[in-house]
């Protein structure tokens, strides 16, 4: 039980600190505050893409990749100090976690040799940008229940259905898609993955306004997109096998990645500092007293957890029982603090004077919240996945596990 | 950073978590509730025996020379079994202040003692329902104590006690009470928890050695790690519930199926997983803190205690709900865990306590309201 850094990790964060200096500026406090970590726009894509090609050439992206790929074998653990350095300077918003998290690996597990080359060395650097095209309209909890057809023709593919939910899409270069190539087959047993170009014509992308405001993910149609087989990743009818390698790694980034997206509740004493209750300054009321240490207790309990995971994948275990709770919790604290900083800030709440001031920060906090409790998993799939992997308990009851695909 | 434990410890706990279940048994745990024994013998001299009671003790003084996470280990193991052994006033609060705060001659007087299990120190840091060095109302003169400590865990069962009271300038010390000595009363008490004793003591003019060392600050750090140690054992035997109440689950059938199959049920229990898991996380780091001797202590004291304090309160109560008609009754198992809860809740200070000391303890400390 050790919190400190060993020697090597020691080194690891000198260097990364030594090269980070020289590379980017300290954020000084006068930025506003960043609330959200992927790109949302082509001038923050170009400034990414700019950032992710100077790491490449550096050495410090896709730090986790093996050094065969252009990575640098670094430890989870390693992946995170250089998380939590570069969080200190002033860099533009990620754009590559599904390319180098996600994509990358499950192309280095599943692809050719052909697909290595052309997808890697790209995605490391920031060339190509990739989404994950996965959820559907009516699959989405139930991923494996997805309708987009890929059918045979000659020695082609051609695709077509619906996706949703795709974040980055509109600036996305490639995709990684998943399809059903076997109605006749029971619904896992069906489908296969591919690697498929953005810009083709029969790809079309619209984003899709969220709650907050903002438009981070999008629908995507695919009308009769052909495909070479080349495209395909891993075998025919293999595409569950190779979407659950896709979906681990998206654990994993998940797990390595902010331990606690949002605000710190921290934040919430500064703002109960400013506004009052009853008369006096709120953070002299018991009851906010009261709710923000707890915040600050779960939030704390959110960070050493995911130390948890990390500990375990760097001795090469698979994570143990923690890192399913790091998710189910997180939601529901941020839409909690969320909540609570939007009543501190009074009759006040919801409305916004002017940009950035406090109904502004909680209210966006409140809004963006329930996304962390249903993407990647909603917190109802979490509980059931806890329930029954872990908990061993009885499977819930599905009708439609063993009939053909077709006949459901 | 290693945030896990190592091959050895792991070593210790299997030990440990095996002699615990020869020993103290959930049936143990219901005869003291029967009985009016709140202290399990046996599993003391097993402790005694196995060497565990010097766990924390260096080997010049006649212990095993290890740390405040191989405490925890068996804090765990004892939350998980339930046993009724004095371990946290003792190992994880006496001998702690002794090396921190006492003497030498103190030392090499009691520690050989309590590493046997022929002493046994009790912790009477509590009095009209508080605790020191915020409420203290005993007090030293030349020597001499006089006042009330209640509740006392195992005050009858032990040879010792460590006990706050303010000296003659008024501030809050520890003493060393011999509790044999004239002028010592110790009385029974009713506490939630009837498999484990709790007495009050009343002091009237009793001799008392002063630990020089200690000052209120010291006592805080003493109740910073036992609440970290405390954590471990409420994680332990709110795991325990969720493991009864897992396995109830899947053998009570309802509707042609386990009732663990239904989603109601199913998803509560992941609940009580993701509570004990988040107030494990935060045990760690508090054990880390202790072993290392770190300044974040207090604040990793106080998150470990109040999300320990929310997933036992949980689990237990759910646990009790999950096992319906059963759960209700006196000859099922879930309320002894529910009460060792409350007991292990009352004997270091409730929630709002712990709060108020995260909060005075952040990186930008806020100051507490007068």
């Amino acid at each position: 039980m050790d919190f400190s850094d060993s020697p090597e990790e020691a080194t690891f964060r000198s260097d990364a600190r030594s090269w980070l200096d020289a590379n980017a500026t300290l954020r000084d406090g006068s930025e506003k505050a960043q609330d959200h970590f992927m790109a949302r726009d082509a001038e923050e894509v170009a400034r990414a893409r700019d950032w992710q090609a100077r790491k490449a050439e550096a050495g410090w992206a896709g730090l986790t990749w093996p050094r065969a790929f252009g990575g640098r074998d670094a430890t989870p653990i390693e992946q995170v100090i250089w998380n939590q350095e570069e969080g200190r300077y002033a860099v533009p918003p990620n754009a590559f976690l599904i390319g180098i998290g996600l994509v990358g690996p499950t192309v280095m597990i599943h692809g050719t040799e052909a697909q290595k080359a052309a997808v890697l060395p790209r995605a490391l650097t920031g060339e190509d940008i990739w989404c994950q095209l996965f959820s559907e309209p009516a699959a989405g909890s139930d991923l494996a229940g997805i309708r987009t057809r890929a059918r045979r023709d000659g020695d082609d593919w051609v695709i077509s259905g619906q996706k949703v939910w795709t974040s980055g899409a509109h600036y996305s270069s490639h995709g990684i898609l998943l399809a059903r190539t076997d109605p006749q087959v029971p619904k896992h047993k069906g489908l296969t993955m591919f690697l498929v170009d953005m810009s083709d014509p029969a790809i079309e992308t619209r984003p899709i306004r969220q709650i907050s405001g903002g438009a981070s993910f999008n629908e995507v149609f695919i009308d009769d997109l052909r495909v070479p087989d080349s495209a395909r990743l891993g075998g025919e009818s293999e595409g569950w096998k190779v979407a659950l390698t896709t979906l681990m790694n998206e654990r994993f980034s998940i797990s390595v990645g902010r331990a606690s997206g949002g605000a710190r509740a921290e934040e919430l004493i500064a703002l109960a500092t400013r506004v009052e209750r009853n008369g006096r300054p709120a953070i002299e009321d018991g009851e906010v007293r009261s709710r923000i240490a707890d915040f600050v207790a779960r939030q704390r309990g959110l960070e050493f957890t995911s130390y948890r995971v990390m500990t375990s994948l760097s001795r090469g275990e698979a994570p143990g029982e923690e890192s399913s709770i790091g998710k189910l919790l997180l939601g529901k604290l941020r839409q909690e603090m969320g909540a609570f900083g939007m009543e501190l800030a009074g009759t006040a709440a919801g409305i916004s004077v002017k940009a950035g001031d406090d109904a502004a920060r909680w209210r966006n906090e409140y809004l963006t919240a329930p996304g962390n409790r249903i993407a990647g998993g909603s917190d109802e799939i979490q509980r059931t996945i806890i329930g029954e992997r872990i908990l061993g308990l009885p499977p819930d009851i599905r009708l439609d596990k063993s009939a053909p695909f077709s006949e459901l | 950073m290693n945030f896990g434990f190592s091959e050895e410890q792991d070593t210790i706990r299997e030990t440990l978590a095996r002699m615990l279940g020869d020993h103290a048994t959930l049936k143990s745990a219901h005869n003291r509730l029967d009985g009016a024994d709140g202290f399990d013998t046996a599993t003391w001299s097993a402790l005694a025996d196995g060497g565990w009671l010097g766990l924390a003790i260096s080997e010049a003084e006649g212990g095993a020379g290890m740390g405040a996470v191989e405490l925890a280990i068996l804090a765990e193991e004892i939350g998980r079994s339930l046993a009724a052994v004095p371990y946290l006033p003792a190992l994880c609060m006496a001998v702690p202040a002794l090396q921190s705060a006492g003497t030498q001659d103190q030392r090499t007087s009691l520690l050989p003692g309590i590493a046997k299990g022929r002493t046994i120190i009790a912790t009477a840091l509590a009095e009209g329902g508080g605790l020191a060095p915020d409420t203290v109302s005993a007090k030293v003169v030349q020597d001499r104590l006089s006042g009330q400590k209640a509740p006392v865990t195992f005050g009858a069962e032990a040879t010792h006690a460590l006990v706050a009271a303010t000296d003659e300038e008024g501030t809050p010390r520890l003493y060393l009470a011999d509790l044999s000595a004239s002028g010592v009363t110790i009385g029974a008490l009713d506490p939630i928890d009837r498999t484990r004793s709790a007495a009050r003591i009343d002091f009237d003019n009793a001799p008392v050695e002063l630990l020089p060392g200690s000052d209120p600050a010291a006592i805080r750090r003493l109740l910073d790690g036992a609440a970290v140690l405390a954590a471990f054992e409420q994680i332990g035997l709110a795991e325990r519930a969720l493991v009864l109440t897992t396995a109830y689950a899947g053998e009570r059938h309802a509707f042609g199926r386990p009732i663990g199959g239904f989603q109601a049920v199913k998803h509560r229990l992941a609940d009580m997983f993701a509570k004990i898991e988040l107030a494990r996380s935060n045990a760690f780091f508090g054990a880390w803190a202790l072993a290392s001797g770190d300044s974040r202590l207090p604040e990793a004291a106080a998150v470990a205690r109040l999300t320990a304090l929310d997933a036992v309160q949980f689990t237990t109560e759910e646990s009790i709900q999950l096992h319906g008609g059963i759960g209700f009754t006196w000859a099922a198992d879930p309320h002894l865990f529910l009460r060792r809860g409350w007991q292990l809740k009352a004997e270091l200070g409730p929630a709002d306590m712990w709060r108020e000391r995260l909060l005075g303890h952040l990186a930008t400390p806020l100051r507490a309201v007068s």
